[in-house]
């Protein structure tokens, strides 16, 4: 039974009183003890004791906060006052933040209770997992895989049981990728739609805070409670939020145009270059899906999307490198020798391109790339209210398929970054599996356009 | 066409002081190919036309956002809080390393 729960089913189970918070609880945490010791998927979980009284004062209630009782586990970058937060990182081993990070606070508010914190890429550099200081976290479906990254203990949790659903930060396709790789759905909201306060950055104008759950109503509900603005980031939209939970009553897609850019899939001819064969295949199947609910399919074009990941790999080292700098070992944690290979790559690949003499060559030929990038998705969605995409070129590697050669991993970020660049929407699904390894695939909509994702999104899953 | 770039280990190492890495040589060594693949691969963005492209720093539209000068006793942390997580204190204040050399 408790494989199968989501939010919604749990809450409703909790208010009918045919079931308790802390029955919930006490399933997480056995799932937690079976199977964190192979997984790899949790740093740190919270005291028995004060998870079990916290269920206990949720039983005690009527249940009528959104989350109420609902257990939830946080990605590690998510400052959590008085709970260890490494962002995967040996350098922050044993830091504790004094407060909560503005999402932290409100989900707590609505009722939900933290069980512990979930493994990731450290500070969220990677694509795999693989990339954690504390060792990788394994697919849940195949211990010889990675999980996905960077937000790769929080797919897994899900996906095992240790939680309903977990939150995770998507700069580059840290959420939709660990999602896709473990038949989940992975919510990128919008840049500016859920605040960034109290978590630690990564790329301060990419950071996107999102969440992974089982299904597309349990995504649209953690967003009814996560988004909005926050005085407390200057950088969230002032934007009235829709009630998400409300608006998912939609049988067919009559009507919506579905953009398919050649440059992500070349429908029709036998290989996409650099696409498993059978991941295209599945993911023309699902193409054919939206076709059948009645969506339009039309050809949109983003030319530059390959000049994106190269404009990426330039922003992104540089936000790295000047965000990192604050870690020096007398304010937080310990000293810089700390950090791994992967953050020390990206640190000096930052210096290097903001450094003078280079800084126009790269840092800021990249920023205007990054407003033909931006365009490129004005323009496509002026014929198409969402796009559809691929969210990786292949299944998940096996573990060490990468090691030694950074530059590979990055190739493979190539469907999801771009998103990133233009601040847009995007929601991964999940597409079945190729040999047995789960698959997903994304819709990208214009800012702000979650509502409309959602809706596709839970047509396209029959929920 | 864009000249391959060329990356020197004292690059590197001079690279790695700016952001106080602090690397040994031999760490330089492993990191030089890598770094080199990745700044190569990245160069391929200067053949681009920019010309006349206004660069995005941000993608909010949002400009000088602004708080009243008022104090959010919501936000303030008392010394206590400040300090409880920290190991070593000394009368309310943070013990840090030393951060001047000799």
């Amino acid at each position: 039974m408790f494989s199968d729960l989501t939010i919604v089913s749990a809450i409703d189970l909790l208010r009918k009183r045919k079931l308790s918070s802390l029955e919930l609880i006490k399933n997480c945490l056995e799932n937690i003890r079976k199977k964190n010791a192979q997984y790899n998927v949790v740093l740190s979980v919270v005291d028995e004791e004060v998870l079990l009284k916290e269920a206990g004062e949720a039983d005690k209630t009527d249940f009528s906060l959104p989350l109420s009782g609902i257990p939830l586990i946080h990605k590690d970058l998510f400052s959590t006052a008085n709970i260890r937060t490494t962002a995967g990182s040996k350098v922050l081993n044993s830091y504790s933040p004094v407060y909560d990070a503005t999402v932290v606070r409100r989900l707590k508010e609505a009722g939900a209770i933290i069980v512990g914190k979930a493994n990731e890429d450290a500070w969220g550099h990677g694509s795999s997992g693989e990339n954690s200081d504390f060792g990788p976290t394994l697919n849940a479906y195949d211990k010889s895989r990675v999980a996905g990254g960077s937000s790769s203990g929080s797919a897994v949790a899900v996906a095992l049981g240790m939680c309903l659903a977990s939150t995770g930060t998507d700069t580059g396709g840290s959420i939709r990728v660990p999602a896709a790789f473990n038949n989940l759905v992975g919510l990128k909201p919008s840049y500016g739609r859920v605040s960034r306060y109290g978590i630690i950055a990564m790329a301060s104008s990419l950071d996107s805070i999102g969440h992974i759950t089982k299904t597309v109503a349990d995504s649209a509900l953690l967003l009814s409670v996560t988004a909005g603005k926050d005085p407390y980031d200057a950088t969230t939209l002032d934007k009235k939020v829709p009630n998400y939970p409300q608006l998912l009553k939609r049988k067919d897609l009559k009507g919506i145009k579905i953009g398919v850019p050649p440059e992500y899939l070349n429908v029709g001819r036998k290989v996409t270059p650099g696409m498993d064969k059978k991941l295209e295949q599945i993911t023309e199947s699902s193409l054919q899906k939206f076709k059948m609910l009645g969506a339009e399919i039309v050809e949109v074009h983003l030319p530059y999307t390959e000049p994106a990941l190269e404009t990426y790999y330039v922003l992104v080292p540089s936000e790295v490198s000047s965000n990192l700098s604050r870690y020096d070992g007398v304010r937080y944690g310990n000293d810089r020798t700390n950090f791994g290979d992967e953050a020390k790559r990206r640190i000096m690949i930052g210096t290097y391109s903001l450094s003078s003499g280079y800084y126009d060559a790269y840092y800021k030929t990249a920023q205007k790339v990054r407003t033909l990038v931006c365009k490129d998705f004005e323009k496509a969605f002026m014929q198409a209210d969402v796009i559809f995409a691929p969210v990786t070129p292949t299944p998940p590697p096996t573990i060490g398929e990468h090691t030694g050669n950074p530059l590979s991993l990055y190739l493979s970020d190539i469907y999801t970054v771009p998103i990133n660049l233009a601040g847009l929407a995007a929601l991964s699904l999940p597409a079945g599996f190729v040999d047995n390894l789960p698959v997903g695939i994304q819709l990208i909509g214009p800012q702000l356009s979650e509502r409309k994702l959602f809706q596709i999104g839970k047509s396209y899953l029959q929920e | 066409m864009t000249k391959k770039v060329i990356l020197r280990e004292k690059e590197v190492l001079h690279v790695s002081e700016l952001a106080k890495l602090m690397l040994s040589q031999k760490e330089c060594r492993i990191f030089l190919p890598q770094l080199s693949a990745i700044i190569n691969f990245v160069s391929k963005l200067q053949k681009i036309n920019t010309k006349g492209v206004v660069p995005t720093s941000q993608v909010t539209g949002l400009v000088n956002v602004f708080r009243e000068d008022k104090i959010d006793k919501s936000r303030i942390l008392s010394q206590k809080t400040a300090l409880k997580n920290k190991e070593k204190t000394h009368n309310g204040y943070f013990i840090v390393p030393a951060v001047f050399g000799e």
